[in-house]
């Protein structure tokens, strides 16, 4: 063996090395989760890295929970409703950000992308007295507002980054058909725009499922509160006990939504679905 | 179908001026093409007309009625865009189909029109096609489908054919040409390349810098042309010019005095006071007569291009200035012989220092109507 391929082995052995190693730092903790849930609480402690039972007492504990039924119901609900204002709202301005030109338009777009700077706990006690004076508090509605407050930035930002790359003259055959600038939009400009969607709806949603600070902050019933908060707050039959098996398999079944979205939206989130619109 | 009429259009965007006073009329069925090099606002004239820009100044008339402020589909035109614009994600079918069923035209109706407008374009087994799994000269097609299926009375074609290969261009050219026979509909046609436009066009406008250089039909603007800029712009290779002095003028013509050549006499009327002054004389390339130069004299050729059909020789002046001359090919002379050259004097222009074609004695000029003075 000479010291060229002896060279090559080594740098590809790294390579993968290094992949193996990211890919334990990501996805360990999730692993463990799943081999902590699936055993019994008796044999919790015991440090193992197989799942070696498959004992689904703790999910059974935690679906029979109604009040961890309901803030999955609310999480779906509050996740949903913010993809959908913040797609919604987040196309719109991106039609308006990116193919209508008018002055200040380069204002707007600093002022959308500012608001993002600010962080949560920075905007908590003001956006707290918003909710209360709209009557949102203790109820999905109050979330929803404030989730789709800090979606919108980036969801107008990347919409109206792609927006600019769809040629103007698409917009053009568009008009000079008849279409009106919402038909435009929804018929022409949606579906080309497919994969942003796809990818900044699958974020917001991540983001409105996973937060956790306002959720807590405005909600105070059970029947209110949404996943997140309600795991956080699964408490055992004494101080002393914190009941780690039902917390695991609470967690999974919430992160199985987030996985089963990624790899449906994966294949969705195909680039070049504009080739073929212009040149050849 | 319908006439469409331009009066004093203006456009500006902020300070710029892109189109000055541009005034004219379009018949009714009639294939007029703008022609002119890039930025002379022939794009723009375009969009005006198909009301995808808005006019700053000035009015535009289809059908005697004033569409400034109408919507490209109140406006009832079509329109073939440069990249061909297809919708990406909808087959050839619906790409056709939008603008019907934008226009509220019930299924049968747009059913009809859709397989219509294929069979004339034979796109009849393309139908469910994307158009990414379309070649260059079908997108063409689609596109001009596209614009026609809604059976407008104007088409409009911003240079439809510069995407396409050379053989491509030439074929689709012939179907463009056929297209305006079978359906008589007034067309707008844009583009850069002279060719084209003398094919296709049964007038031609010629634009530079925002206005209207000439309108007339490709015979006139090849044989009488209105302007210096028009003479070097229609024809390839381009006019020759030469300067020349003039030494005398009366009713019947002209003497001037053509450095190589000698004093000429030709047809076209001096101005007032021109005698003496320095004027430009046009030569085509094919009007010119080399022939064999005695030992020391005539202009040397510096270049023999041979195309097959025919034979450009390059001379140059003895100031430096090159001369294109066509020959039948192959050509009696090669490079570094000397010519003495002659020409028909009917067959020349002469431009004044502004640039406007001299007129002939003997014609009133109606063949070199400029609907409006260069400024």
């Amino acid at each position: 063996m000479t010291l060229r391929t002896l060279k090559a082995l080594m740098l590809r052995l790294g390579f993968w090395l290094l992949v193996a190693v990211l890919m334990v730092y990501a996805i360990f903790p999730f692993y463990y989760a799943v081999v902590t849930s699936l055993k019994p609480s008796s044999e919790l402690f015991e440090v193992s890295y197989w799942v070696d039972s498959l004992d689904l007492a703790n999910y059974a504990t935690v679906l029979s929970q109604p009040t961890f039924l309901a803030a999955i119901r609310n999480s779906v609900i509050v996740a949903v409703s913010v993809v959908i204002i913040a797609l919604l709202l987040g196309l719109t301005a991106a039609w308006a950000l990116g193919r209508v030109r008018f002055r200040g338009r380069t204002t707007v777009m600093m002022t959308v992308l500012g608001v993002s700077m600010f962080p949560q706990v920075a905007v908590l006690s003001g956006l707290f007295e918003v909710i209360r004076t709209l009557d949102l508090y203790n109820s999905p509605g109050g979330l929803i507002l404030s989730y789709t407050i800090f979606t919108l930035p980036f969801t107008v930002w990347i919409l109206t980054t792609f927006m600019r790359q769809l040629p103007d003259e698409l917009e053009e055959a568009a008009i000079v058909d008849g279409a009106s600038p919402w038909v435009t939009l929804t018929k022409v400009f949606m579906p080309l725009l497919w994969p942003a969607m796809a990818t900044t709806g699958l974020l917001a949603f991540i983001a409105a499922w996973n937060e956790f600070l306002f959720a807590l902050t405005f909600t105070l019933t059970d029947s209110q509160r949404t996943v997140p908060v309600a795991i956080a707050l699964i408490s055992g039959g004494s101080q002393y006990e914190l009941p780690w098996g039902p917390i695991m398999a609470a967690s999974v079944i919430v992160t199985v939504p987030l996985v089963v979205l990624v790899v449906i939206f994966q294949r969705r989130i195909v680039s070049g679905l504009t080739a073929g619109a212009v040149k050849g | 179908m319908a006439g469409v009429r331009l009066e004093r259009v203006n456009k500006r965007f902020g300070a710029t001026r892109v189109i000055e006073d541009v005034s004219m009329e379009i018949g009714d069925g009639e294939f007029v093409v703008f022609v002119g090099p890039s930025g002379c606002g022939k794009s723009t004239l375009l969009r005006l007309i198909a009301g995808l820009e808005s006019i700053t100044h000035g009015d535009l008339l289809i059908d005697e009625a004033r569409v400034n402020n109408l919507t490209p589909q109140e406006r009832g035109i079509g329109m073939v865009f440069q990249s061909y614009a297809l919708y990406p994600h909808m087959n050839v079918y619906q790409n056709i189909a939008f603008g019907l069923k934008l226009a509220k035209a019930d299924r049968q109706t747009v059913d009809e029109r859709v397989r219509q407008t294929a069979r004339i374009l034979q796109l009849d087994t393309l139908l469910e096609r994307l158009p990414k799994a379309l070649s260059g000269g079908q997108r063409q097609r689609v596109a001009i489908g596209r614009a026609m299926a809604r059976e407008p009375k104007i088409l409009l074609f911003d240079e439809p054919l510069s995407n396409l290969d050379a053989a491509l261009r030439v074929q689709t050219r012939n179907e463009i040409a056929g297209l305006h026979k079978r359906l008589g509909s007034t067309m707008i046609y844009v583009t850069h390349d002279q060719v084209e436009a003398m094919t296709l066009a049964d007038r031609i406008v010629v634009l530079n810098a925002g206005h209207v250089e000439q309108i007339g039909t490709p015979r006139e603007l090849y044989e009488r042309p209105a302007s210096r800029f028009v003479a070097g712009f229609i024809g390839s290779p381009r006019m020759n010019f030469v300067s020349v002095e003039a030494r005398a003028g009366n009713d019947d013509g002209c003497r001037v005095e053509v450095p190589g050549v000698g004093e000429r006499e030709l047809p076209q009327r001096l101005p007032e006071n021109a005698v003496g002054e320095r004027l430009e004389l046009g030569v085509r390339p094919e009007h010119l007569r080399p022939t064999a130069a005695p030992e020391g004299e005539g202009i040397g050729i510096v270049n023999v291009e041979y195309l097959g059909s025919e034979a450009y020789l390059y001379l140059e002046m003895a100031d430096g200035e090159l001369l294109v001359c066509r020959t039948e090919a192959p050509s009696r002379f090669e490079r570094g012989e000397r010519v003495t050259l002659d020409f028909d004097a009917d067959r020349v222009h002469l431009f004044d220092r502004d640039g406007h074609a001299l007129p002939l004695a003997h014609h009133t000029g109606a063949a070199r109507h400029t609907e409006q003075e260069p400024s």
